[in-house]
């Protein structure tokens, strides 16, 4: 029987090809909180097996399942529900300058 | 008349060969993953039925060896796109393990060491179309398939063969499992190519 290598996972960079296809934003960047354990940290450092039949991202502290991603020919199904909330780093806002006219 | 060449490439046992819509032909075995391997010591290991008003049968490793055992050979089919034909088992019928098992549900979620989850009718599960199985091609399941012991359902696609399996909770209503709560089909048949929700 073949033995291919085990356990073998990449890191959550694995996700961002994927994840580029959905969001503006490159959430590997963004801070997200596992819901299993708690643990906050960038979608980067998850571990990602796959990627078929998906990619499954697991919390390298407790294992679980943090976000999983399935890309079917015509959709893409991304179930985030071991996710509390992700943190994802924009661009600074515009500081008003206050040169606008006050609509008061 | 000359020899003819069937070229480098050719197969010649793949000739002929009848697969499901999509499939390819693979000789090795592929092993996809979703999560670490579990590793489940023989004298820790256990395997249940828990029936819908909340009895749950159960078999230590010694118990499920001591039933009558079956050798199916089956071809198994991967939702990836690969297939695998004339796999030899052993394994232990779930007819037998469902013997007596008194339950009128309609619907199993199968459960396993490490999480995985996958759902499936109860009457997938029988007359002769599902067993427990423990060896393969002579020897003993190795890890990454699946071992100890994984269910095997050759007629559905590969992900419904849960590896790992620890048990099987009956149903009264649908419990959508690891795959199906993430776009892949609920029943996954190969011959019709349910491949994802709404195929």
């Amino acid at each position: 029987m073949t033995e291919p290598a085990q356990d073998s996972y990449q890191d959550g960079n694995a996700l961002a090809g994927p994840l580029r296809e959905i969001f503006a934003v490159d959430v590997t960047a963004a801070a997200g909180q596992c819901v299993h354990c708690g643990l906050t940290g960038p979608v980067a450092s998850l571990r990602v097996y796959g990627p078929a039949p998906g990619l499954v991202a697991r919390c390298p502290a407790c294992d679980e399942v943090v976000l999983r991603l399935v890309r079917g020919p015509e959709s893409v199904w991304l179930d985030l529900r071991g996710t509390v909330s992700l943190r994802i780093p924009l661009p600074a806002r515009g500081v008003p300058d206050g040169s606008e006219a006050d609509t008061t | 008349m000359g020899f003819v060449s069937r070229g480098f490439r050719g197969r010649p046992r793949d000739e002929g060969v009848k697969l499901p819509p999509g499939q390819y032909l693979v000789h090795d075995f592929p092993v996809l993953s979703a999560g670490p391997t579990p590793r489940i010591p023989l004298d820790r290991w256990e395997f249940a039925i828990d029936t819908e008003d909340g009895r749950t049968h159960r078999w230590s490793w010694q118990e499920l060896m001591a039933l009558p055992s079956e050798t199916p050979t089956v071809d198994l089919h991967c939702v990836t796109k690969w297939s695998k034909l004339g796999t030899a088992w052993k394994g232990v019928s779930l007819d037998t393990l469902f013997a007596d098992v008194e339950s009128s549900a309609e619907y199993a979620l199968v459960y396993s060491y490490g999480g995985y989850t996958t759902n499936l009718p109860v009457e997938d599960l029988l007359d002769g179309k599902a067993w427990i199985v423990y060896q393969f091609d002579g020897e003993e399941l190795a890890a990454a398939h699946g071992g100890p012991a994984r269910l095997l359902v050759p007629h559905l696609y590969l992900w419904k063969s849960a590896k790992w399996v620890q048990g099987i909770r009956l149903l009264n209503e649908d419990w959508p499992g690891f795959w199906e709560t993430a776009g892949y089909h609920n029943y996954g048949d190969p011959w019709r190519e349910q491949r994802y929700q709404g195929d």
